[in-house]
């Protein structure tokens, strides 16, 4: 549909001896969908693809313990409801976010985790981006490694995920970008020594050695938002996990990578 | 207790050159960083790492604020014998913390 229209227009736009950019961000088309592993140098890939050489690995291990230790007035573990994670949570990274049918909005991994022991351990929910949340999500996502990432399709969850493309496109900030001028239209090309990349969501939470430490997705967000000079969403707002949604939605097919190493 | 990954071949053969690699965690704060308010974010860091092969040491390491946090340490040694690698690593505030693998060389 697109193609035609666009030659049509084009030639319009010709003949009346105008030459336009394409104003219309192009989506990246599938084929050419590539994770951020792929934009990295040897020394950054083979420290992901070493278990022992990872410090992504770390925080799984502190967020075992976590999974087996009981937390909360009810005396539960994680482990006490879902048994073995390898298991149980094994493909659930990648389908989330998902909807929660009790407050009619999507949630994210993080959230399902401290929905889980507000409901069921009647726990005190873990702080965003502290370790325990960091480390307890990256051991639920690390149970999908090597998984396609499979967005849920719910339908409740759909106008969610269109909101999160339209913010996706939508421009903002001082510096008046939207994600799609980088993540689209640039990915290929450069950021000062930088790759820019194509903001895939499939390791997250990534050990990014500029942090020295694992942080979630909505955490890079949030650097991308502070980088446009736009006004901030605060952690577990919809607004993110609409964002969450859609960069999933983008990334349909590609492996999880958790815990990825990005630099 | 912290978590820390070892890497040790779990089968070498006699004079074999294998290499071992560690990953401790602790954040490796530098004391050269100061909080929003001014105030010094106090230094806590490794400042050594000791490998032990069955009593005798083989490596050592003395770490300074520039390490990156949780660090992680690659090196080699000859396989002789079968026997137990002792690791340790020290640091700021009383860190202390030990790890061990086994090997066994034919």
């Amino acid at each position: 549909m697109k193609g035609p229209i666009t030659i049509v227009m084009a030639s319009l736009l010709i003949a009346a001896g105008i030459v336009l950019r394409p104003l219309i961000a192009t989506e990246i088309p599938t084929a050419e969908r590539r994770s951020g592993y792929t934009f990295m140098g040897a020394e950054t890939r083979a420290m992901q693809d070493d278990d022992t050489a990872n410090p992504g690995m770390l925080g799984v291990l502190d967020g075992e313990a976590l999974w087996n230790s009981r937390a909360g007035s009810a005396g539960k573990s994680c482990a006490d409801c879902h048994q073995d994670a390898k298991s149980s949570m094994k493909g659930v990274a990648a389908r989330y976010p998902a909807y929660d049918k009790v407050q009619g909005r999507p949630v994210n991994l993080e959230q399902r985790i401290n929905l889980c022991r507000a409901r069921h351990q009647e726990a005190e929910p873990l702080p965003y981006e502290k370790h325990d949340l960091l480390a307890l999500t990256a051991f639920v996502a690390e149970q999908s490694r090597g998984m396609p990432i499979t967005p849920d399709t719910t339908a409740e969850l759909q106008p969610f995920v269109a909101k999160g493309r339209d913010l996706f496109m939508h421009r903002q900030g001082q510096l008046n970008l939207a994600c799609t001028n980088c993540h689209d239209d640039n990915w290929d090309k450069h950021l000062a020594g930088s790759a820019v990349t194509q903001a895939m969501p499939n390791g997250y939470p990534i050990y990014r050695l500029e942090w020295q430490s694992l942080g979630s997705l909505q955490r890079r967000l949030r650097n991308c938002i502070t980088g446009q000079r736009a006004q901030n969403y605060d952690f577990g707002s919809v607004e993110l996990v609409e964002l969450e949604l859609y960069l999933m939605s983008r990334a349909r097919g590609m492996p999880i990578e958790t815990p990825a190493v990005r630099p | 207790m912290p978590s820390v990954l070892i890497n040790v071949p779990k089968k070498a053969k006699s004079g074999d050159v294998i290499e071992i690699k560690t990953l401790m965690s602790h954040i490796m704060e530098t004391g050269y960083r100061h909080t929003t308010n001014g105030k010094v974010i106090p230094r806590d860091i490794i400042t050594s790492f000791t490998c032990r092969f069955e009593g005798e040491e083989v490596f050592r390491a003395d770490f300074f604020p520039a390490t990156a946090a949780n660090p992680f340490i690659s090196f080699f040694t000859t396989a002789s014998k079968s026997g137990k690698f002792d690791f340790e690593w020290i640091g700021d505030n009383g860190f202390s913390e030990t790890g061990s693998a086994n090997i066994t060389v034919e």
